[in-house]
């Protein structure tokens, strides 16, 4: 134990090149290659400087709202009769989820670096917003590239970003998802590099992506151990997100690495059920290999294509996960499972009617692994569950699912 | 002296430069695809950059990605690409193949299964747009092992130390992307390509090849005067797509719907004599 121990004590990642492990890395077109040397460079200068932590905590406190509460959800723990359940409350962030933790710190970056345009990638529109918000707030133009099937299934949040002054680029290649409009954006990054900045929205991409992602949505583990402690005088006992590139889920994570007594669980989406090939579980039923930028547990299939994924829940419906989940399922660090698009509807009902909480479908996914798990643990266990985003963008998808009209 | 190698000093030698054309194999599927490469040497091609598919062409532009997709309709395999290039070589054992792609289909094949099969083949080089010099490590010494030649990417982006470092891995050529973008692009700057090559000279000896965005015979006329090798794609694809997946095409009417490679053949080989 104590070997285990030191190994995680020493944990730092990534290395120059990138790489957690065998994973992560640089893998894209030489175009791009000295843009996100360039951001490397920037980010460790800046990274440096207490002046720009001031201005993210400043930012945080002030615009986010930030700390977000860790709410100790007495009804849900009653009901289930387990384990005590922690929700940590990123869904109270302004725009709605976790994902503006990160758009604050690169907006900075970008604004740094003397770039008048941003683009980004979104799945289920929450990272769209986010930084179409930040764009908004700095006065920098604006692309938001979304595949045309997520640009249907999450109409309100296109809008938003519409009112937000962003231009939001219908991507109807392969298959009309979160991957395609990754790839788009980083054709059209390649194309407008001199004076474009591209925010990803999640801990994968080409390096350094995921380390920067990591650093900025770190905050969420940060406080929850600050809490923690306050509320309960000790560290919880396991930690519980979802994860498709899995963003919520490292920064959740990460600050506990070193901190073996607590278990950390990804649950990524189980679709239809891992049996059928319907899914998004790459970390549960995939293989290494190399998708934008970065190598990681992909779904692919034997010939190396990507695989289309399905799941109800657009922020997770992604081939890949980001590099560093990779590398703790491999050193056995994180433990990761899945749920199904049913598990986790029927979670989405029980936290809204338990909670008076309505969660995000993404967010549904780490509360059914909950359902299931809490029961069987005792009640001195604390286990603290990521509600990394609201659930207002999904009414409408819970209301096809449900047959009602609006 | 690799075939690549061999092309390039033969070309110099009548005072040529190198016409490389880009197709994706099973476009619209892998029998038309190896009539279109007999098609493109008649046409005056001097090496055939053959791209296997794969599901997330990133770096390419729209012509290419949807090459991309009908090949992959027709469920086109790295192994079938591969066994393109062997019925290729019972007719043809001069001009080179480059086979071009993204990296995740040779990882899964696995990188000495990789080699050896293309040795085998008969394929020359190899272009993984996804790869760059570091993390090339085991593939480029597997390849080279193999006696393939590997083709990197430099990019107007590029440093100056960045240059050197891919100059010295690679080998056969140097592929020069003209501009920032993607395949296919539109705002092609031949003087800063002009400016750039010389400035990748002074790095390496290797013949230079220019791509990304050369459409007509004019521009491969004047990429020619500077460069060694002009690389055509979108262009071509243009036309291929036309093709349909179930007909059986002539050897006659594949040369025939190649013919822009022969106009930028023309043309090119004017411009060289003029200077």
């Amino acid at each position: 134990m104590s070997n285990i121990d030191n190994r995680f004590a020493n944990y730092n990642y990534p290395d120059v090149g990138g790489h957690f492990g065998p994973y992560g890395g640089i893998f894209v077109g030489e175009t791009l290659i000295p843009a996100l040397e360039a951001l490397t460079r920037q980010y460790e200068v800046m990274k440096q400087d207490p002046a720009f932590w001031a201005e993210i905590d400043h930012d945080l406190t002030h615009y986010v709202g930030r700390p977000s509460p860790l709410y100790h959800a007495q009804r849900m723990t009653q009901k289930l009769g387990g384990a005590q359940i922690l929700l940590k409350r990123e869904d109270l962030n302004h725009t709605g989820a976790h994902k503006v933790n990160n758009t604050i710190g690169q907006a900075l970056l970008a604004r740094a670096m003397g770039k008048t345009r941003i683009i980004a990638e979104t799945g289920a529109g929450q990272h769209g917003v986010a930084t179409a918000t930040v764009a908004a707030r700095l006065g920098l133009e604006c692309h938001v590239f979304m595949g045309t099937e997520d640009i249907k299934r999450q109409s309100a949040n296109v809008f938003r970003m519409k009112m937000l002054g962003a231009n939001v680029v219908g991507v109807s290649s392969g298959s009309c998802t979160l991957k395609d409009a990754l790839n788009e954006a980083l054709r059209d990054w390649a194309t407008n590099v001199d004076n474009t900045y591209y925010i990803i929205g999640t801990v994968a991409g080409p390096h350094p992506y995921p380390m920067l992602v990591r650093d900025f949505q770190s905050v969420i583990g940060r406080e929850v151990k600050q809490q923690s402690m306050a509320q309960f005088g000790r560290l919880p006992d396991s930690l519980v997100a979802c994860v498709g590139g899995g963003s919520n889920a490292i920064g959740l994570f990460y600050p506990f690495i070193a901190d073996t007594q607590v278990r950390m669980i990804g649950v990524e989406a189980g679709g239809l059920g891992i049996a059928t090939g319907k899914h998004a579980a790459p970390l549960t039923a995939g293989q290494p290999g190399v998708l934008h930028g970065n190598r990681t547990y992909l779904m692919k299939d034997a010939d190396g294509q990507i695989i289309e994924t399905h799941s109800v829940s657009a922020g997770l419906d992604y081939p890949g996960v980001g590099p560093e989940h990779s590398w703790l399922k491999d050193i056995q660090r994180a433990e990761y499972t899945s749920v199904t698009d049913a598990e986790a509807l029927d979670a989405f009902r029980f936290l809204t009617r338990c909670e008076g909480i309505i969660p995000a479908l993404e967010s549904s996914h780490a509360i059914a692994y909950a359902m299931q798990v809490a029961p069987t643990l005792p009640s001195t266990h604390i286990m603290v569950l990521n509600l990394s985003g609201r659930g207002d963008k999904d009414l409408q998808t819970i209301a096809e699912i449900d047959n009602i009209q609006l | 002296m690799s075939r690549i190698s061999q092309c390039f000093s033969q070309l110099k030698t009548q005072g040529k430069k190198a016409l490389i054309p880009y197709i994706t194999a099973g476009d619209p599927n892998l029998e038309t695809s190896l009539g279109l490469m007999h098609a493109l040497v008649v046409n005056g091609a001097d090496v055939i950059e053959l791209g296997f598919p794969f599901s997330d062409p990133s770096a390419d532009g729209p012509v290419i990605q949807r090459a991309v997709e009908r090949s992959l309709a027709m469920h086109t395999r790295l192994i079938d690409v591969l066994d393109l290039v062997k019925k290729f070589r019972t007719s043809n054992n001069i001009t080179p193949i480059v086979l071009m792609g993204y990296l995740n289909p040779v990882e899964c094949m696995g990188y000495q299964i990789f080699a050896d099969a293309c040795l085998s083949a008969g394929v020359d080089g190899v272009l993984l747009v996804d790869m760059p010099p570091e993390e090339a490590g085991d593939l480029h010494a597997i390849l080279r092992g193999a006696g393939l030649d590997t083709i990197f990417l430099v990019a107007p982006t590029t440093n100056a130390q960045r240059a050197e470092t891919i100059c010295k891995l690679s080998s056969g050529y140097v592929y020069y992307v003209s501009l920032k973008g993607v395949t296919g692009a539109g705002h092609l700057d031949v003087e800063s390509v002009v400016s750039n090559l010389t400035l990748l000279r002074q790095h390496t000896t290797l013949p230079l090849g220019v791509g990304f965005g050369i459409s007509d015979s004019e521009t491969a006329a004047r990429i020619a005067t500077v460069a060694d090798a002009v690389v055509v794609g979108s262009a071509l694809i243009n036309k291929i797509e036309q093709l349909k997946n179930n007909v059986n095409y002539s050897a006659a009417e594949l040369v025939a719907h190649t013919a822009l490679i022969r106009t930028m053949r023309v043309a090119m080989d004017a411009s060289n004599k003029c200077n």
